[in-house]
Formats: structure tokens, sequence, C-alpha cells
């Protein structure tokens, strides 16, 4: 899962590592004021964990354990707690990935239709080849996901935010080709 | 309406009417449609009578267990002095189950008034709206539906102007099956890891937060309107079978089927008929081979079982399986039986949370024998084996997705023993010759 990317963002803190890029907090203006909302609507600061992960990985793509961390102080919470429930969901990027996540879904419904040939016209049309590697230009990753709840759409496929419908594996060329 | 296909005229579209109409997700497309009456009306009757009017409707759960919500409604005990809450489960992730994402993308006003109703019924000023992330656009289209009803002022601190506290929140699941379980789902909302929690205490008692919760399905609230405007007698004349089973209900049909889409019929309609006409039968030239009528986790159906169903709660169960959440998975003789259970138990071994022994080590045993088996590399004692596993994963854990996994696999051994055997004597999938050669 694009581990070449994934060390240089280990540990915490900045000083003594002057090759390391300083940590830029995430919930500083806007984006804590969006936070603080968002904490309006629980009774527990806790329950704003789930919304501020998503807010992380908004901003920086991946939720790396610095950002684990600062959320973990944001919410008085301990780093490790914080790991234990990004750890738990699938959605939450802990290492870098490309720049389109490409979800692919092949639970049986899906793969009564033919669902593993459209993963492989991904792996192909990406040149990314194996799931869950990131192509050498950082561009696409491919993915097989469980049932994205669409399943009379087979084959429904996730590009980040955009769900596309009934894919066939002739159609991939085409999606991503409208990728920049 | 079977959308996307046109509504098929023995169909009764009540949920499904403005499916695939964008006129119909804003606020002021739906008040033109009818919209928010219902909640006017509520707001003006006391909670206890909306209680028994969903009561008398006999209006059952439809996220998969049936149970009856107007009585679940009623474990809410008014003036206990503590803050309740509602929960609508909107992670919908039964394999097979796509009827939620269609109500929220294409009505999710008749959600939010059926969550809004909810809420005063069982005296909650807070209902979450927990929605799988995976749900991109059905997070958008409730997500604009939710700004205009704060705008308009239906809801927030006094609701339609009743001085009634009724706000509605959006939060956004991260990716888990497990968190369609209901406790488990309460947990992901308090920010923890999605655990189901043993029960009791049952969610009326202390659910979400430690207080009194309800949690329903976004299909059953969206019909609460509907039961409301036009009355109990109604809706639960709308069952041609058991009295036990009332209303209409959405079923997603998907797999080998001519026309997949979701299906709007009245309790108890025969599910030959459905398959076979409604639904267009099998794709030319291919026969049906199996149905698994109720999303992933219910008993798989031989076509004989499955065209002597009625489909409602009972018929189902009379017939060999269950209904649901109404997910209908077909496959055709083009499908290998073992190839597609195989698949199932490593969804079900992807998605186990691992606190219960039998559903972290079953799972995945299940699946790796399954997946053996499907290899050619079989042997008839691995049959012995899944049937005892599954066994020791029924009824013996704290949710149950174990028991989920374990559902067909044994009925796919008792109902399709030979494509089994196939695969172990011919040391390979017969299935993937045929296509291969």
């Amino acid at each position: 899962m694009g581990a070449v990317h994934a060390e240089s963002h280990a540990g915490h803190g900045g000083a003594g590592h002057p090759h390391r890029e300083e940590y830029r907090p995430v919930f500083t203006g806007a984006v804590r004021a969006e936070l603080d909302s968002v904490m309006t609507r629980y009774p527990t600061k806790m329950a704003a964990l789930l919304p501020a992960l998503w807010m992380v990985q908004r901003e920086r793509g991946w939720v790396s354990e610095d950002a684990m961390t600062e959320v973990a102080q944001v919410l008085d919470l301990t780093p490790a707690y914080v790991k234990g429930v990004v750890t738990f969901y699938t959605m939450y990027h802990q290492h870098p990935v490309g720049r389109y996540f490409i979800q692919v879904c092949t639970t049986s419904p899906c793969g009564a239709c033919g669902a593993e040939d459209v993963v492989r016209a991904f792996l192909e049309h990406t040149g990314t080849r194996e799931l869950g590697v990131t192509s050498p230009d950082g561009k696409f990753t491919v993915i097989e996901v469980e049932c994205l709840g669409a399943c009379g759409f087979a084959t429904p496929v996730m590009v980040n935010d955009e769900f596309h419908e009934s894919v066939t594996p002739d159609r991939v060329a085409d999606i991503l080709s409208k990728l920049e | 309406m079977g959308f996307p296909h046109k509504s098929h005229p023995k169909e009764t579209p009540v949920l499904s009417t403005h499916f695939g109409d964008p006129e119909a997700r804003s606020l002021s497309g739906w008040r033109a449609r009818g919209g928010y009456r219902a909640l006017e009306q509520a707001l003006g009757m006391s909670p206890a009578d909306i209680v028994n009017v969903v009561k008398d409707s006999g209006l059952r759960g439809r996220g998969g267990a049936g149970f009856p919500t107007g009585l679940k409604w009623s474990f809410m005990k008014p003036g206990d002095g503590k803050p309740h809450y509602l929960c609508c489960n909107a992670d919908e992730s039964e394999p097979g189950t796509f009827k939620d994402r269609e109500i929220m993308r294409w009505t999710p006003h008749a959600l939010i008034e059926g969550c809004a109703i909810a809420s005063y019924a069982i005296g909650a000023e807070t209902c979450y709206i927990y929605i799988r992330g995976e749900f991109t656009e059905p997070l958008r289209t409730v997500g604009a539906a939710l700004d205009e009803a704060y705008r308009d002022g239906i809801l927030g601190k006094s609701a339609m102007g009743t001085g009634k506290r009724i706000d509605l929140y959006i939060h956004k699941g991260a990716g888990a099956y497990i968190c369609g379980e209901e406790t488990a789902l309460m947990n992901s909302i308090e920010g923890r890891r999605g655990n189901p929690r043993i029960k009791p205490p049952f969610p009326a008692v202390a659910g979400v937060f430690g207080q009194p919760t309800t949690i329903n399905n976004v299909e059953t609230l969206a019909a609460v309107p509907h039961i409301l405007t036009n009355g109990a007698e109604w809706y639960k004349k709308m069952s041609s079978s058991s009295p036990k089973s009332t209303g209409t209900k959405l079923f997603s049909v998907c797999g080998n089927i001519a026309r997949p889409g979701n299906y709007e019929v009245v309790m108890g309609f025969p599910f030959r008929e459905f398959l076979h006409d409604m639904c267009g039968g099998a794709r030319p030239g291919h026969t049906l081979k199996a149905v698994i009528p109720g999303g992933s986790s219910v008993p798989i159906q031989t076509m004989p079982e499955a065209e002597a169903t009625l489909m409602d709660y009972e018929g189902f169960v009379a017939n060999g399986s269950m209904l649901g959440s109404g997910g209908v998975i077909v496959f055709d003789d083009s499908v290998c039986m073992v190839r597609m259970i195989a698949r199932l138990a490593r969804f079900y071994a992807h998605e186990s949370c691992a606190q219960c022994t039998q559903c972290r080590e079953g799972t995945a045993w299940v699946t790796k024998i399954m997946e053996r088996i499907e290899r050619g590399g079989g042997t008839m004692h691995d049959l012995d084996t899944l049937l005892e596993l599954s066994e020791n994963m029924t009824g013996k854990t704290i949710c149950v997705l174990s028991d989920s996994c374990a559902a067909p696999v044994v009925s796919g051994i008792q109902k399709f023993r030979h494509e089994f055997e196939a695969h172990i004597t011919g040391k390979r999938c017969p299935m993937r010759s045929a296509a291969a050669a």
C-alpha cells in the first residue's frame, strides 16, 4: 500500500531531524473552526474523532502518525487511542495514495457480473499492475473494495469521491482519460 | 418503481414513487409532492398517539431483523429525565442491498421527515444519520436537504415553529460493514472502533452515549410519513398474505438477472412472478440457479424454494431463508456457487471486527477452506469441517456477523453439494474449465 512514501512521515516532532519536513498542523483557522462547530453536535469531544480524521484526510490526502497525534491533542485523547480507531476503519489512508484512488467492488454480486475483469482493466490501463500499489507517477492507486452498496449497477467503481455505475472493462480507458 | 427501469404495473410505489426524479430532491420539489405535511400533522399529535399509529400499521424494521417499529419506539420512556437519541442506520453495506441508497439520493427529504417524526415520537432532540463513507452521492444529497430543512425552520431549536428542538446530523462512516450492526454503529458515533456491544443493555436503555436510544433503518423511517398521512389501516391493507407482514417493501435485485434494480411490492407478492416477470427473469440463453433473497447473510434458496415463496417475513422463512434486508442476489448457470460462497466468506473474514474468537478465527478458516475447494485442492472431509465450523460460529458471538458467514456456507453445502463434490473429485472448478474450453 504505497509503502515507499510512508517512512519519511513516521515519528514525532521536528527537532533533531534536519532532513524532516516540519509538521504543519491541520486544525488551524477555518479547519479548526469547522471542527469546533462539529463538536457542538455531540455531548462528548471523543465523538468528533471520525469527523476530525475525515478533515485530516481531506486536507492532507492521508492520516499520518503526526496527524493522529495532533487529533489526539485536540480531542483530549491519546495518540495510541486515535491510532486504534484509524486502523479499524478501511477508508482512512495510513499511507499516501495516488492522486486518484480507485476502488472496484468485487464482492459476490459484482463478482457474478464480471468485476474481476474490471479490476484487471484498471490495473492494466493505470500501469499500477498490482492492487494497492501506486503508479510510478503517483497518479493512481487501485484496490478491490468490499460491497459498495450499488449491486444493481455492477460493477460500481469509486474514483476518489466520484461514483461510477455499471462499469465494464471497455469503459475503463474512457474513465481514466478524463482524469488530469 | 423498478429504478433504473420504468415502474412495472404490478409494483406498488410508495417509497419509490419519485426515484429518478431530480426535482423531488429539493425542498420546494418535495413540498410540491406533499412533503412535510406528515411532520406538521405529527407535531400536532401527542408522541404516544404517533407511536400507536405506527404500532397499528404493523410496520416492521426494514434493515434485516424485522422488529416491530412501534413497539421499539414504545420502549423509550417519556419523562425519564434523560436525553433520548434517534439513530438512523444508513450504513447500507449488506451485499445485494442498495435500496437505502436510492431513498437517500432521490428522496432525501422523505428520510429527514421520517427522522423528524420519529425523533418527536420518542422524545429525542438529536438524531444522527449514520451514512457509510462510500456513499458520496447520498452524503451530498442528504447534506444539501438538511441544509434546506434547517434554513426553512423545519429543523432546529424550534422545529416548524413548535418550540420543540429537533436536530438531525449526518455522521459519516469510514469503511466498516460491521458498523451497520446497531451497537457497533453507536460506538462509531461515539468515536470508537466499531465493535458491537454485548446486549443487554439494549439501546432503549443504554444506547449511544449511554442514553436511551432508538435505531431504525432508512427504509423504515421513510415509510413513517406515509403511514401518518394515510393511516395505519391503509398500510395494513397492503399485504397479500400474512397479517404480520404489512405495507410495501423495496427489494434490490442484482446479480444475473435481466433487469437489476429496485422494485417496490406489497408484502406477500409471489416471488416467482417477481423474478421471472417483474425483473425480466434470466438473461437470454441462461437459466436461474439460486437466489439469496435477503442480503448475503441469509440462507441461499434453490429455484424451487424461491418460486414457492411469498415475499414477506414469514414466506421466506417457510421456504428455507429469510427476508433480511430485501437484497435479492440472483445467480444463473454461468456462476460457480463454490466460488460465490468463497467470495462471500472472504467478505465476512475481511469485515469481522475480530473481538469474538468464533468469528475472528472462524471466518478466516472458512474462507481458507472454501478457497482451497474452489481451487480444486479440497477433500470430502473439508465439507464436514466446514459444517462443524459453521455450527460453532452460529449463535455463539456478540453479534450475528459470524452467523452470517455460516449461513451461505451451510445452505450452499446442503443445497448445492454436487458443485462442491465436483470441485473435489475433479480437482478443479468445472465452471472455469468450461469457460476456458
